[in-house]
């Protein structure tokens, strides 16, 4: 994908042309009243739900533990493992992501409160916050602003700069996968710009550091020594159901995440193009920028609902029982309209997803104008840009494009 | 050192303080409790709650909840009050309700509430709740409570209750207590024979008076005399007929429970002719909405002047107050203030949030200063 502004250019339709100004002030309208229905209606049945997902959560924490006592016996092992990965799922997604959101302030509940929740992750509750609450649905895929795109180690659009480092990206992103709850972490510290600074860290970093640091401390505790260690002689086995349910949780969470936003069909924008945005605009720009997973109820509660990005791009306060219910008025807009909306089964999305991290782990237009007879000199090429630095691989892309070019003339 | 003073813990208490930190260890970033919370909300150490066992209509609109107390309940005093937290329409609500029970032996606690007309959560709890819901609650508190009796003083022993409407419940508190009703009829005590009760009671009709039943059966068994005011039958209470009612008003200290215009007319007539006077009121404060307003933020010792046209975030920024803020549009939360007294309105949809001190948890009501505008005076809490 290119951004919506640079589609025109490259002779690619951009799907909001046929939109007057008027259009996306109706739009805008009928979102509206989509959220002052749910508002309106929100009430004893939603309370119900949040306090049966925690409790529900809860319960399943208490019992996979206890049955991982008795980690050593093979079914239990597995038993427990399955229900603690299930609970620290839950914990994450349905409930953390979403608490900490404000979907839940209303209930005037300090328990259940954006200002007063903790999750089970090394990110404390207020980074993230800002990072996500703040930085990412403020400037939802804008670009040089929003750095969820590809979280400054990876490229996921054509008008992000390649760099030899991006050949490298699919094995980033299975670590990043792998260890996901640290690299939030590092990235809600915006740890690549500290490292850059040397010494001169600045004193909010020191203290975030800290802060996450000490998350790190206690969950390592917890799941690496405090329950190893009530499980006598299963110590071994309930670590490694531990680290088991951390690390499935990671892989899940992360590619839940990527199906957002990475999957094709998902528009970027640039940074000049949100200069004076409107509310109508903001509302437009959620709407292009999101991408949703189908399929049953089970997968949605387990996606935290972000199956339902779009809705939750849309309206990120409103309860996340909610976005289920909504999101046929939501599509029905949008086809109404005339716009695309970016659904698909979770396999196809992460498969999608997964493309983008390979296909632009390459410089743009490399992986389409190669074949069989041209690898060698494409190899080399590409071996040139590598090493060759920043002037060569400006040479070397924009003849690529040039060539590109071509290819899809040719083509037409 | 002072002799006899250990830095050491007695050793049980050392393996209570480890036991608990390695719960802490294996539940954090939650708290044991909030395990313990999913079978055994009512235990020792929790937060307190009580749970409605059953649920007595009084009147057509007033009903009597019966509650089992956390074992933390401390017990009370007859003539205190209880505040209760209670989730109406899933929003967090705290009233207070006297307690018109006990002390029970069987531990048993009771609010009667009577259902406002627009109230929020009267209506609630008079008819929507079931038996098995959770409330929260706090300890019991009050000085609406009898004095002791003191041959010395005869103003500790003749005593006069008015109660109009639901300002009965404390005193039937206090009158059950007094002389417990059993199937053998009203109990005279040994404790309660010092007391002169005379119970100037006040209602709309008769139907709609509360605790009717019980008030005659005292009067009945000699336990206190009632003079029974109905609005229908006898017009309207004149302060002015107090006297011709109850003769020897100037040897008995009054106790007033009932609506504002009531207790502020007994208290400026009482105060003419120097009588004793104790009051109880529950809702002190109604919040108006209106249109801007003073916001005074209480950390800060700030006051601004705000218009109820733009947002309290700009206008309390170009005061000078350093205020969070973050996509200033409403989505990110982070501008989240604690609103302790008044009324904002949102900018986007004209939705009023309104916050009454002491019918919300202790922090106030959590609101976006970025999209929400001044209805009127507010206190925030930054």
């Amino acid at each position: 994908m290119t951004t919506i502004q640079k589609k025109a250019t490259i002779g690619q339709n951009s799907p909001i042309a046929h939109l007057s100004a008027e259009d996306i002030e109706l739009i805008a309208k009928e979102l509206d009243a989509i959220r002052a229905s749910v508002i309106e209606t929100r009430g004893e049945r939603d309370a119900r739900y949040i306090r049966r997902v925690i409790k529900t959560q809860r319960s399943l924490e208490l019992g996979s533990r206890i049955v991982l006592l008795a980690s050593l016996f093979p079914p239990a092992w597995f038993v427990g493992t399955l229900g603690l990965s299930a609970s620290k799922i839950l914990e994450n997604m349905e409930i953390g992501h979403n608490v900490l959101h404000g979907q839940w302030d209303w209930m005037r509940d300090p328990k259940i409160h954006s200002t007063t929740w903790h999750w089970d992750t090394a990110t404390p509750a207020e980074q993230w916050q800002h990072s996500h609450n703040e930085l990412h649905h403020t400037y939802t895929n804008v670009i040089g602003k929003d750095n969820d795109l590809g979280y400054g180690i990876m490229r996921v659009d054509e008008d992000q700069p390649w760099h030899p480092m991006h050949l490298g990206q699919p094995l980033w992103n299975l670590l990043n996968a792998l260890f996901f709850e640290y690299g939030i972490a590092a990235y809600d510290l915006e740890l690549r710009g500290q490292l850059r600074r040397g010494k001169q860290h600045t004193e909010k970093f020191k203290r975030d550091a800290k802060a996450v640091l000490n998350n790190i401390r206690k969950q390592v505790t917890k799941d690496y020594v405090v329950h190893p260690l009530l499980s006598g002689p299963s110590f071994l086995t309930t670590m490694l159901a531990n680290f088991t349910a951390n690390t499935v949780r990671n892989i899940w969470s992360h590619s839940v995440i990527m199906c957002g936003h990475f999957p094709e069909g998902v528009e970027t924008f640039e940074t000049r193009s949100i200069e004076g945005e409107t509310k109508p605009q903001w509302y437009l720009r959620q709407m292009l920028g999101s991408a949703n997973i189908s399929g049953s109820k089970l997968m949605h509660i387990m996606t935290g609902n972000l199956s339902h990005q779009i809705e939750h791009h849309l309206f990120p306060d409103l309860p996340s029982n909610r976005y289920g219910e909504i999101a046929p008025k939501v599509k029905a807009l949008f086809e109404r309209y005339d716009l695309a909306y970016c659904a698909r089964p979770l396999p196809q999305q992460v498969y999608s997803a997964w493309h983008k991290v390979v296909r632009l782990s390459l410089p743009n237009g490399w992986l389409d104008t190669t074949n069989a007879r041209n690898l060698p000199s494409q190899l080399k090429a590409l071996y040139q840009m590598t090493t060759g630095g920043p002037k060569v691989r400006r040479a070397l892309q924009a003849r690529m494009l040039q060539e590109h070019r071509r290819v899809l003339a040719a083509a037409a | 050192m002072l002799e006899g003073m250990s830095t050491t813990l007695a050793p049980r208490t050392r393996w209570r303080t480890r036991a608990l930190k390695i719960a802490e260890a294996a539940t954090t970033p939650l708290v044991p409790g909030d395990f313990l919370d999913l079978f055994a909300p009512l235990r020792a150490g929790a937060d307190l709650r009580g749970r409605v066992e059953s649920v007595h209509p009084e009147t057509a609109d007033a009903a009597t909840l019966v509650i089992r107390p956390g074992a933390d309940w401390r017990g009370h005093v007859p003539g205190q009050y209880v505040r209760v937290g209670v989730d109406v329409d899933g929003v967090r609500c705290w009233r207070a309700y006297s307690l018109t029970h006990g002390p029970r032996a069987d531990g048993r606690i009771s609010i009667t509430v009577k259902a406002v007309c627009d109230g929020q959560v009267s209506p609630y709890l008079v008819r929507h709740t079931k038996p098995g819901t959770l409330l929260h609650l706090e300890q019991a508190t009050g000085d609406f409570v009898l004095p002791v009796p003191s041959t010395v003083e005869p103003e500790t022993r003749k005593l006069l209750f008015i109660t109009a409407g639901s300002g009965i419940t404390p005193v039937i508190g206090m009158l059950r207590n007094l002389y417990p009703s059993t199937d053998a009829g009203v109990l005279r005590l040994a404790r309660s024979a010092a007391y002169d009760i005379v119970v100037l009671h006040v209602a709309p009709s008769e139907p709609d008076s509360i605790f009717a039943d019980d008030l005659r059966k005292l009067a009945a068994a000699g336990a206190i005399r009632l003079v029974a005011r109905y609005d229908d039958q006898h017009g309207v209470l004149d302060l002015a007929d107090l006297d011709a009612l109850v003769p020897d008003l100037g040897e008995r200290t009054t106790f007033a429970c009932g609506p504002a215009g009531l207790l502020d007319a007994i208290a400026a007539h009482h105060e003419e002719r120097g009588l004793r006077l104790l009051t109880e009121q529950f809702r002190v404060s109604t919040v108006v909405a209106g249109e801007g307003g003073t916001v005074s933020f209480a950390r800060s010792g700030v006051d601004v002047e705000c218009d109820g046209g733009r947002p309290i975030l700009e206008q309390a920024e170009e005061a000078g107050v350093l205020m969070p803020s973050g996509c200033r549009m409403g989505i990110c939360y982070t501008c989240v203030l604690p609103l302790r007294e008044g009324a904002v309105r949102d900018l986007r949809t004209g939705d009023l949030t309104t916050a009454v001190p002491g019918e919300t948890s202790d922090g106030g009501v959590a609101i976006q200063t970025c999209i929400n505008a001044a209805a009127g005076p507010c206190e925030i809490d930054h």
